[in-house]
């Protein structure tokens, strides 16, 4: 007489980022990648995917701010099957759903892991923000901070919350590099000097080495998440 | 017990997943409804005596000790819309992860085992409040308030509305508050003793309707 | 029949079909007087009673009690509906009237429950209170419809509570309230938006147990839903009587 939901007497799920499953085992590495509008956040996800799925069982939970267009374009370019891709909505709020109220994201990797776990990696998108927008470590394990060299080379000097202290910075679609007259070598430079031993890797999809070298990354903290 | 935990349970910035939802504040905007300052003190003030009240009675009947599966039950009877139940689940969910946090007990966990992916909200609400120490007329009052500052705040972000205003409709609502609260309470104590068909059933077929139709949007701001 | 106290009419009518073991259904208990007076009228199909509840006088009134109760049993199917709608009117004595509907539906039984609308007359009071039990592999359709003020008039005090358990679990349990007196913000953008006309349409199948329709609109002022239980609701609320039935004739026969 419920259709709604089935009752089932598994255990209850966990109360925060317990590194480990209700049943003991270790969960998915979770990484989050967050960054401004229109850096390259849903496009280096796509390309992860596409770069991983052979090699790893992974998801994708994306945060969009009032569509489900980001979920839509990983669907519609196919990098995974669709269950293993859910949108979170975030009331207006993208950095309250990955920082200070992380609860709606944690269900949806939950659900995955159900769903069509057990994942190594999940990666958790969150909506274009703003420079200060951090994941919660109660979400994620580490986190990537995707900017452009479109949105003006004196970024990285302004430095904030995100450029400051992501695990990764990726410094995005540097073949546009001398249409916008981006200096690279002072977006380098400067990335350093805000962010001293964290690492930097500036990219461009479009060319041959595209995002090896953030895959490279993921699966070397995967190593050390496992080890 | 202590009453300062009341603060705790009814802060807006409690991680309990509220942010995402409008409490029907979104359709009624976007239906033309709400404009300004009166329409939505006037959202309000319905949601109060209908949504508000149902919610408050549950949750004061949680807190009193009844049975939560049964109040998980009557809820649903009184949630005909199938987008607000689903919603009212996912709320519960997100609530229990923060209220077994806050305030770990066998209770919390003997419901969140009984309803994995969610018991509704107002339910999880009361038995929270009940983890705390707290008592019916708290849990009520956390639900009642709720029912109305969700929708102020949202209508904040989606009419860029002055937020004194809206401040201003909770402020004056909270005479009524206290009514809602108190009916609320005294179902709670006649459901203890006559069963759930003495809590309160009030409904707002606006909103029902407006839920459903929320529910299919392809673009917008809050979950519900 | 009775006058109570009061000074208001207490009224009691009862209907039971049962299986008349001929693939009909019989009508054992036909019981009622004044008010709310069943007849039955000839059946649209075969296997089915129909009864129409005729308002000898108008009515309720303050001070009034009306009780209607009907059950079907097992492989009955009862059709019960009105000659004209219901008028809830001030009354000489203080205090409101009341209205109760008891029904219940056993296994394999049918109601259709589809009486004309509740119309709430300036100055009046009145309380209705519905309760349907239903067994499991009950059928049930069910309308009510209530119209705030006849033509150009305020409303009444109207409460209306709807309360419906399948199996001994509760299935819906709906209240509202709306006309002076009653809390505020029944008329505001939450609950009627100045809507005049509101109804419901409840529709609760055994084969929804397995495969229960989809939420859907119903242009912007009505909703199908699906219940936690094999039941769909339509609500709908309407500038007036005729655009309320029209759109609620819309989902039943959108059921099929």
């Amino acid at each position: 007489m419920h259709l709604d939901h089935p009752h089932t007497h598994d255990s209850p799920s966990a109360v925060s980022a317990d590194a480990r499953r209700p049943d003991g085992t270790r969960r998915a590495l979770r990484i989050g990648l967050g960054g401004p509008v229109g850096s390259g956040k849903t496009a280096t996800v796509a390309a992860l995917c596409r770069a991983l799925r052979d090699e790893l069982s992974l998801a994708v939970v994306t945060n969009d701010i009032y569509t489900r267009e980001d979920a839509e374009f990983l669907l519609r370019e196919a990098v995974l099957p669709p269950e293993r891709i859910t949108a979170v909505e975030t009331g207006a709020c993208p950095h309250t759903a990955i920082r200070d109220d992380i609860s709606a994201n944690l269900e949806a990797v939950e659900d995955l892991e159900d769903a069509v776990g057990p994942l190594d990696l999940v990666l958790v998108e969150s909506g274009g923000d703003n420079l200060t927008a951090t994941f919660s470590k109660g979400l994620v394990d580490a986190q990537i901070f995707v900017i452009d060299v479109a949105g003006g080379d004196d970024i990285p000097r302004k430095g904030g919350p995100g450029v400051t202290t992501a695990d990764l910075l990726v410094v995005n679609k540097t073949d546009l590099a001398p249409y916008v007259g981006s200096d690279l070598a002072r977006m380098a430079a400067d990335a350093k000097a805000q962010r001293a031993e964290l690492p930097v890797v500036l990219q461009s999809l479009r060319s041959e080495d595209g995002v090896t070298a953030v895959a490279r990354w993921v699966r070397e903290r995967l190593a050390a998440w496992t080890a | 017990m202590t009453r300062a935990a009341l603060l705790v349970l009814a802060d807006g910035r409690f991680p309990a997943g509220g942010h995402a939802h409008s409490g029907g504040a979104e359709a009624a905007v976007r239906a033309g409804r709400i404009t300004g300052t009166p329409e939505l003190e006037d959202f309000c003030r319905g949601r109060l005596h209908t949504a508000g009240l149902v919610a408050a009675g549950l949750a004061a009947a949680a807190a009193a000790g009844m049975d939560p599966l049964e109040l998980d039950a009557a809820a649903d009877a009184r949630t005909p819309s199938y987008a607000l139940r689903g919603a009212a689940r996912r709320l519960g969910r997100q609530l229990m992860r923060a209220a077994r946090a806050a305030w770990p007990s066998g209770e919390l966990d003997a419901l969140a085992r009984a309803f994995p992916k969610g018991a509704h909200q107002p339910v999880v609400l009361g038995l929270a409040a009940r983890a705390a120490g707290l008592g019916p007329e708290d849990a009520a009052y956390c639900s009642a308030y709720e029912s109305v500052s969700g929708p102020a705040t949202a209508t904040v972000r989606l009419l860029s509305l002055d937020p004194f205003d809206a401040t201003g409709v909770l402020a004056r609502l909270a005479p009524e508050t206290d009514l809602v609260v108190r009916r609320a309470v005294e179902a709670a104590r006649r459901a203890v003793d006559e069963g759930v068909d003495a809590l309160p059933a009030a409904s707002g077929p606006l909103s029902e309707i407006g839920a459903e139709g929320h529910a299919g949007w392809a673009v917008r701001l809050f979950a519900s | 029949m009775t006058t109570a106290a009061t000074g208001g009419v207490r009224a009691t009518t009862r209907i039971s079909a049962t299986a008349d073991g001929r693939g009909g259904t019989a009508l054992p208990v036909l019981e009622g007087e004044g008010p709310l007076a069943p007849r039955r009228t000839r059946a649209v199909s075969g296997d089915e009673a129909r009864v129409m509840l005729v308002g000898a006088m108008s009515g309720p009134l303050g001070g009034d009690h009306f009780t209607v109760a009907a059950a079907a049993g097992a492989g009955a199917r009862l059709h019960v509906g009105s000659a004209a709608a219901t008028i809830a009117l001030p009354g000489q004595t203080k205090g409101g009237a009341r209205y109760d509907v008891r029904l219940e539906v056993a296994a394999g039984g049918e109601l259709r429950w589809l009486p004309e609308q509740l119309i709430s007359a300036a100055g009046s009071e009145l309380y209705v209170s519905s309760h349907i039990g239903l067994a499991p592999g009950a059928r049930l359709v069910f309308r009510e419809e209530q119209v705030l003020g006849r033509a150009g008039e305020e409303p009444g005090r109207l409460t209306s509570r709807l309360t419906v358990r399948l199996g001994g679990r509760p299935l819906l349990d709906q209240e509202v309230a709306c006309g002076p007196g009653t809390p505020g913000g029944w008329d505001g953008p939450a609950v009627l938006g100045g809507h005049r006309a509101l109804g419901q349409l409840l529709v609760v199948r055994p084969e929804y147990e397995k495969d229960v329709p989809e939420a859907r609109l119903f242009g912007e002022c009505a909703a199908l839903t699906p219940l936690a239980g094999p039941a769909v609701l339509v609500t709908a609320v309407a500038g007036d009587a005729l655009r309320l039935r029209r759109v609620l004739d819309e989902a039943l026969a959108a059921l099929g």
